[in-house]
């Protein structure tokens, strides 16, 4: 049995798969083993254990303003958009009217057209057309509009798995229909619109390619970190930086997968 | 009539939202592009079609547009022959823990795009980690290949940055398969080739258009990893209209350029889309 199981491991399809994992994370796990080596030169062989460029970045204001920055915008930039979202999402799934197939398209379009284009049309709209420099609030509202479809997608694949009926026996029971919403559907897709949520504020928070168009003078913390890359000496910063940020992002996107599945697990105990 | 007030209360904020600051700019985007001056405020002559004649005029924008949809080609083709063996392997092979090792797939797809592409700046780099590693091994003396600052360079990046986003919608299209028409095949005679040239892959193909229109569309558009990685060789049409705002401040032409790669994502959309139910390659 052992034997069979060994041989099952060693079968090409199986090595062909384990190569493939080493090349999507050693590059990952290259960045952190970088962040402890002690030079400023990031080469091999490493030179020692350093915990140097933590303290660096921890002291580095610019980097944990910069910080500060991306957490205000992919908070508020997620919590509007996961507000228009999930109201959309249940105007989409729970009705049928004239427009709807066209908003669908069209709100579904951020999604797929690339990222520069839409931080281009937005610059124009902002200084040319509406003067008004840019901020926070500039590149805030721009987030909005790629989040959007994000949480579209998640909270209307949980609506149309539930169950439309406890809706109506809610109403029935005598509440409104927007108590009904309240009290009803929003607890039971609530787990989608964590997952909505953190999905939302982590691409926001990762957003270069369209940002660095609307941004003004406040930098997030990726449009900052592109800027130091320009100079050699910093890299080990930005490694590192990047190094916990990595450590972060995965923390978030298990939260983020948990939730999902304990929201599935939910519903269909409802039912 | 109530029904009417609620899908009214609903739809009407996510509409005006998305009308004003997604449609809108699109659409003096689009109006920008017949503007006369360099931020297209020029009211002397407001509107003209010098912006056309030039593009069409200069062979660079052409050669670097067609570059980048070669490009794009490219990886795009290269992320599902490296992703569809592995989609193969876990929905036939690999038994109860295909999905952890599916999400152990796509953990990477949701790391930084911005720290994903450095890893291959520091990796590829000059003085960087492959060079040194093959001189600490002696398997090259000083003069080591540089393989950053070339197309080859933001080609790699790019296959690994989007590789993992790929490997989903094909093991979708494969679990949909269903396998009493595997057995029909193998009691047929087909053995196990014939078996996924005529009847897996074919029925596997809505999850490789999805994939490849998923890394072909945002591959159309990059400018950041050929800036990082690419090098003056490797210049995409993004670059061109990050250049046309950034620096040579001519924004109509810029305008111009965007629209031109707006409507090359859109079109092979719409054609598949007239082909295959959209709702058939997004779907799991």
């Amino acid at each position: 049995m052992r034997d069979v199981q060994f041989k099952k491991f060693l079968s090409p399809a199986s090595i062909y798969f384990w190569i493939f994992a080493v090349f999507l994370y050693f590059p990952i796990f290259l960045l952190v083993i970088l962040s402890f080596n002690d030079s400023a030169l990031l080469r091999f062989p490493l030179k020692g254990f350093t915990l140097d460029w933590y303290k660096t970045v921890l002291r580095s204001h610019e980097l944990v303003g910069a910080l500060q920055n991306s957490v205000v915008v992919g908070v508020v930039s997620s919590v509007v958009s996961g507000v228009l979202g999930t109201m959309a999402a249940i105007g989409i799934v729970r009705f049928r009217f004239p427009g709807r197939n066209l908003f669908l398209a069209i709100s579904a379009l951020p999604l797929v057209i690339p990222a520069i284009v839409i931080g281009v049309a937005l610059l124009i709209l902002f200084r040319s057309i509406l003067d008004v420099d840019l901020s926070l609030w500039t590149l805030g509202l721009s987030h909005v509009v790629i989040n959007i479809p994000i949480v579209m997608l998640i909270v209307a694949s949980r609506l149309a798995g539930m169950d439309a009926n406890l809706e109506e026996a809610a109403m029935d029971l005598g509440a409104s229909y927007w108590t009904a919403q309240l009290r009803v559907t929003l607890p039971i897709v609530f787990p989608a619109l964590i997952a909505a949520f953190l999905t939302a504020f982590t691409t926001s928070f990762d957003e270069y390619a369209m940002s660095v168009f609307v941004v003004g003078t406040k930098p997030t913390l990726p449009v900052y970190m592109y800027s130091m890359l320009r100079f050699p000496r910093k890299i080990p910063v930005v490694v590192t930086m990047a190094s916990i940020i990595l450590v972060a992002s995965i923390a978030l996107i298990f939260l983020a997968e948990q939730l999902r599945r304990a929201g599935q697990n939910s519903t269909s105990k409802v039912r | 009539m109530e029904r009417n007030s609620r899908i009214f209360a609903l739809m009407t904020p996510p509409v005006v939202f998305l009308a004003v600051l997604f449609v809108l700019p699109l659409a003096i985007m689009a109006l920008f592009t017949f503007r006369g001056g360099s931020f297209g405020l020029d009211t002397s002559q407001p509107w003209t079609l010098e912006h056309y004649q030039k593009f069409i005029a200069n062979t660079t924008f052409l050669r670097v547009f067609w570059r980048s949809i070669v490009l794009s080609f490219e990886v795009s083709t290269l992320c599902i022959l490296l992703a569809y063996p592995i989609a193969y392997y876990l929905s036939f092979h690999a038994g109860p823990k295909r999905i952890t090792l599916l999400t152990m797939i796509l953990v990477p797809a949701w790391i930084s795009y911005l720290l994903r592409v450095l890893s291959w700046k520091i990796i590829l780099g000059g003085t960087g980690f492959a060079a040194s590693f093959l001189m600490w091994l002696g398997l090259v003396e000083k003069g080591v290949p540089i393989l950053i600052y070339s197309p080859a360079a933001t080609v790699i990046t790019l296959v690994y940055v989007w590789v993992p986003f790929i490997a989903l919608p094909i093991f979708a299209a494969i679990e949909r398969i269903d396998p009493s028409l595997l057995e029909a095949s193998a009691d047929l005679g087909g053995n196990q080739s014939a078996t996924f040239l005529r009847v897996t892959l074919p029925l596997s193909l809505p999850g490789i258009i999805a994939g490849f229109l998923f890394v072909f569309i945002p591959t159309v558009g990059e400018y950041v990893t050929p800036m990082l990685v690419g090098g003056p060789k490797g210049v995409m049409f993004g670059n061109m209209i990050w250049g046309q705002f950034m620096r040579a401040l001519n924004w109509p032409m810029g305008s111009l350029m965007s629209l031109v790669m707006f409507v090359a994502v859109l079109l092979p959309i719409i054609i598949v889309a007239r082909f295959v139910r959209l709702s058939d390659l997004a779907g799991v």
